[in-house]
This record gives C-alpha cells, sequence and structure tokens, in this order.
C-alpha cells in the first residue's frame, strides 16, 4: 500500500464553472475515495417561499439555474396545478414541451462544449456553443429572454409561437441537426476521446439502481427510465422512449447525451407538427390548499417539486431535489480507483450543476 | 394529477420495517425531505420502481432522535446529513456523518425554526372619496373664484 494523501479539488478549479469541493484521498496516483463538501454558495430559495406569494414564487424558481430555468418553472407550476386542479391547455402543454426540448438541446450542447474543452478539444467546444447560441436565439425569439424566460406561469403560459415562427424554427433546428451530427461523428470516432473515456469510471447497473442515479447517468447503465415516461406535458401524444445505454463508462454516458440531443429535435418537430389550436392558460381562482410531488426530467435527470400549501397566498413548503444532488453518491462511486488526471473528465460526465444543488 | 402518489403515515419506530421492504421490494430511493410542523419535523422517505411512487411520512419531535437508513440505502447519507445541516433533525448512525459539514452556511441549523402561517396579504384598496367632502371642496373652489370675479 503506497502512502496516503488528500489533495483538494475545487471549489475553484478550470474544470468547474460552480463551486464544489472534493477530497481525494490519494494513493499514489489513484484515488482510493473522495469527500465532497458543497453549500459554498447556498442560497436558501427554499426558505423565500415563507416571504413570497405563491404565484410570485414561480420567478424565484426559474432563478434556481441558468441552464434548466424554464423547467425549474415548469415543474413549480405543475405542482400547484395539480394541487389546484387545474387544466392546462393542450396548447400550452405542447408550447411547454417545446421550449423544455430547446433546454436540453441547450444543456446538452453546453455540456458536450465543456467536456470538449475539458480535452483540449477547442474547435469542437467553439462549433457547439456556436450552435447553442441558436438555440439561445430562439428562445430570444419566442420569449425575449435568453437565460430566464418568464413563459411559464400557473395554469399556462404567457407567450404564443405562431405558425410561421414554428415553421421557422423546424427548419433552423433541421440545419442544425445535420450540422450537429458532423460534429458529433468526430466526437464520437475520434482515437483521443475513446482512449479517455472508454472503460473509465464504470458504473454498473447494479449499483447505479443502488446509488439512486438519475438521467443520462442512470440509462449509461442500462436502466431505461425517464421521467417523462409520466406521460406529462405533450410526451404522451409524441410517442417518447428512453435512449439507453448498457457499458456504464464515460463514453456511454456521452453518447446518451448526444443521442437525446438528436431526439429532442425530432420532438420538438412533431410537436410543432401536431401542436392544436386553443388558448394557453387557463385561469384559476383561490390558493393552493394540499401538497404534491412534482416529478419532471430535467437534462440532467429527475428534478422532484415538493409544494405544500395551506389555502393561504403563502406555501408552507417547497422542496427542491435537484438531479445533480441525486447523483453525488454515484460520482464518489466512479471516482473510486480511477486516476488523478481522470477526475476532471469523470466530474463532467455526470454533467454537474452546482447552481442547482445549492438551491 | 398525472401520477398516483402512494402515501404511507409511519413512525420512527414502524420506519425502518418499512424501509427493509422497500429494499427487498427493489425500490429506488429518490429523496428524503423534512418540513418544519407545529408538532416537529415531518419527514418524506420517497421510493419508486418502474415508475411506481411510494411515500413513507413520519413526524418527529425536534428533540427526538432517528435512526439513519443509510445502512439500507446508502445514498440517504447525503439526505441525512442536509437534514442534519439545514433542519438539526438528530440522526444516528449515518455511514458518512459530516456532523454539520457538508453545507458550509454562515447560519447553523437554518430551517430550523417553526414560522406559522402567514395570513394573506390584504389586497389594498382604491383611496374612496367621500361625495359630500368632494362637493364641499368643490363649492369652496367655485365660492373662491366667484369672488375674485367680484
Amino acid at each position: 500500500m503506497g502512502k496516503r494523501q488528500i489533495i483538494p479539488f475545487g471549489p475553484q478549479h478550470p474544470v468547474l464553472p460552480e463551486p464544489i469541493h472534493l477530497d481525494l484521498v490519494m494513493e499514489d496516483e489513484k484515488v482510493v475515495e473522495a469527500i465532497p463538501s458543497i453549500g459554498f454558495i447556498h442560497r436558501g430559495l427554499e426558505k423565500l417561499v415563507e416571504k413570497k406569494d405563491f404565484t410570485e414564487y414561480v420567478y424565484v424558481a426559474e432563478r434556481i439555474c441558468g441552464i434548466c430555468s424554464f423547467m425549474h418553472g415548469m415543474g413549480y407550476c405543475m405542482a400547484i396545478e395539480n394541487i389546484m386542479d387545474i387544466s392546462v391547455p393542450r396548447r400550452a402543454e405542447y408550447l411547454r414541451t417545446i421550449w423544455a426540448e430547446l433546454s436540453r438541446i441547450h444543456s446538452h450542447l453546453l455540456w458536450l462544449g465543456l467536456t470538449a474543452d475539458a480535452f483540449g478539444f477547442e474547435s469542437l467546444f467553439m462549433h457547439t456553443w456556436r450552435l447553442r447560441e441558436k438555440i439561445l436565439d430562439i428562445f430570444e425569439r419566442t420569449t425575449g429572454g435568453r437565460v430566464i424566460f418568464s413563459v411559464c406561469k400557473i395554469g399556462g403560459v404567457r407567450k404564443d409561437i405562431d405558425d410561421d415562427t414554428l415553421a421557422d424554427i423546424t427548419d433552423l433546428l433541421s440545419a442544425m441537426q445535420d450540422e450537429l451530427r458532423r460534429f458529433c461523428e468526430v466526437f464520437i470516432e475520434d482515437q483521443s476521446v475513446r482512449h479517455r473515456m472508454v472503460k473509465v469510471g464504470i458504473l454498473t447497473l447494479a449499483d447505479a439502481k443502488e446509488l439512486g442515479a438519475v438521467g443520462p447517468m442512470l440509462r449509461a447503465s442500462g436502466v431505461s427510465q425517464d421521467m417523462r415516461q409520466l406521460d406529462y406535458c405533450a410526451y404522451k401524444e409524441l410517442g417518447f422512449t428512453p435512449i439507453v445505454e448498457t457499458a456504464g463508462d464515460s463514453y456511454a454516458r456521452s453518447l446518451v447525451r448526444i443521442r437525446e440531443i438528436e431526439q429532442s429535435f425530432d420532438l420538438i418537430k412533431r410537436a410543432a407538427e401536431k401542436i392544436p389550436g386553443g388558448a394557453i392558460e387557463e385561469k384559476y381562482k383561490g390558493a393552493p390548499n394540499g401538497e404534491y410531488f412534482v416529478r419532471i426530467e430535467q437534462p440532467r435527470g429527475e428534478v422532484i417539486y415538493y409544494v405544500r400549501g395551506n389555502g393561504s397566498k403563502f406555501l408552507d413548503r417547497v422542496r427542491v431535489r435537484t438531479p445533480t444532488f441525486a447523483n453525488i453518491p454515484s460520482l464518489l462511486k466512479i471516482l473510486q480507483g480511477c486516476e488523478l488526471a481522470d477526475v476532471p473528465i469523470l466530474i463532467l460526465t455526470i454533467d454537474p450543476c452546482i447552481s442547482c444543488t445549492e438551491r | 394529477m398525472y401520477e398516483n402518489q402512494k402515501m404511507v403515515d409511519t413512525t420512527p419506530e414502524e420506519l425502518i420495517h418499512g424501509i427493509y421492504l422497500m429494499k427487498r421490494e427493489d425500490y429506488r430511493l429518490v429523496q428524503i425531505s423534512c418540513t418544519r410542523v407545529l408538532e416537529g419535523f415531518e419527514l418524506n422517505y420517497t421510493f419508486d420502481k418502474d415508475l411506481a411512487f411510494i411515500n413513507y411520512r413520519l413526524i418527529l419531535g425536534v428533540e427526538e432522535e432517528i435512526v439513519s437508513i443509510s445502512r439500507i440505502f446508502s445514498p440517504a447519507f447525503l439526505y441525512e446529513n442536509e437534514l442534519k445541516d439545514l433542519f438539526g433533525v438528530k440522526i444516528s448512525d449515518i455511514t458518512i456523518d459530516y456532523d454539520g459539514g457538508l453545507y458550509r452556511v454562515a447560519k447553523k441549523t437554518p430551517f430550523k425554526d417553526f414560522v406559522p402561517p402567514q395570513p394573506a396579504i390584504p389586497v389594498p384598496k382604491p383611496p374612496v372619496v367621500k361625495v359630500a367632502e368632494a362637493t364641499t371642496v368643490d363649492r369652496k373652489v367655485v365660492e373662491s373664484k366667484a369672488n375674485e370675479e367680484v
């Protein structure tokens, strides 16, 4: 047994856009154990619910994360709608699906760029982020915002997308799809990428289940589970099946995300074809009195919104369990036994969002 | 409501039995959460199997201690440390116990205090102008103008 030493990793590190700290217990170049600590930017947003009217809290929920902000707002609204038994119009459900899938593409492209950058694959990083800009342009055109959209509201959505704009978006996505396919082929086939990722950081099927992994982390280990199977929004009518890989290594996790980008393009196109006409919001009266756990699939996996109201304008509790928080035990598992040089890539393959975790 | 959610009320004594049952049935631990209620803490242990949702719920006194489930479901250690750090829930025998060090928050156990439900904010009404007063004012203005003209 070699001499053991602890190497601090983070909270400031080139691969970490947000702060998380890991104490890496090393034996020579191998990681024996990783001990995390978080809370550097904990904002206590769950506590803020005691001071914000439940309708205003949508804006707070959206600010939990700058990448999947739309889905945070949507998750919160869905929880309130379930408690108050508000029936959201079908058109609004389709619009929510379109914005949610655009958010997934945006998030996965951001991840692909960051991973490419961590390899020193600068050109791929620039190309993926250039494509991501086009998605942000669609957000700006349809919602008015590029990061925080504020289009989701309790009972539906605030803005509609007209048919001409939907047709433009579909055309743009088709063009992007071809371009992205070329870049991803480079990423998937590249020898250096495969060398760094294949059979590195394996999370077995049994471990993925045992450790409560979610999202692409879970599906890359062979579990066919995605919260979109719950058929919320328009997913039932769009025909959805989860993307699954079985190897459980870093490469499999990357493949799941890359194939999910393709899938999201198709889902948006189908939604644009099938979107029904009609109202985009349902009016409601009163305040939520009851509780509900909402589970939806964010880019990083299952997010839980637990909301409990008492009939007044102020909720008793909002609890958000984010996918990155659920994936921390799996991260600690895959770090065990890896080389020190692989730690940054392994952290990136869970696509961590500390901003969500530190809600 | 798009998902049926089964809620099971339990007690601190019966919890471990239920958790073992979940483990034996191959359920996944989805989350553990806490809500501060008048009686103390309301703990929710949520499980999932093939998208079937079950939630075990119990009420724990503020000074009461509960045994960790991290020896049955290993990822529970993270949720239990969160409950200790943010709410001050007393949990014994956690497999990896940070002892208050998981969250580096400025205030210790910031979610511990019970905040009673607040009444709804009264909607501000527009100021009411009495008709009689308004006429008096108008009459004074008219009278003063008439005097000036004279």
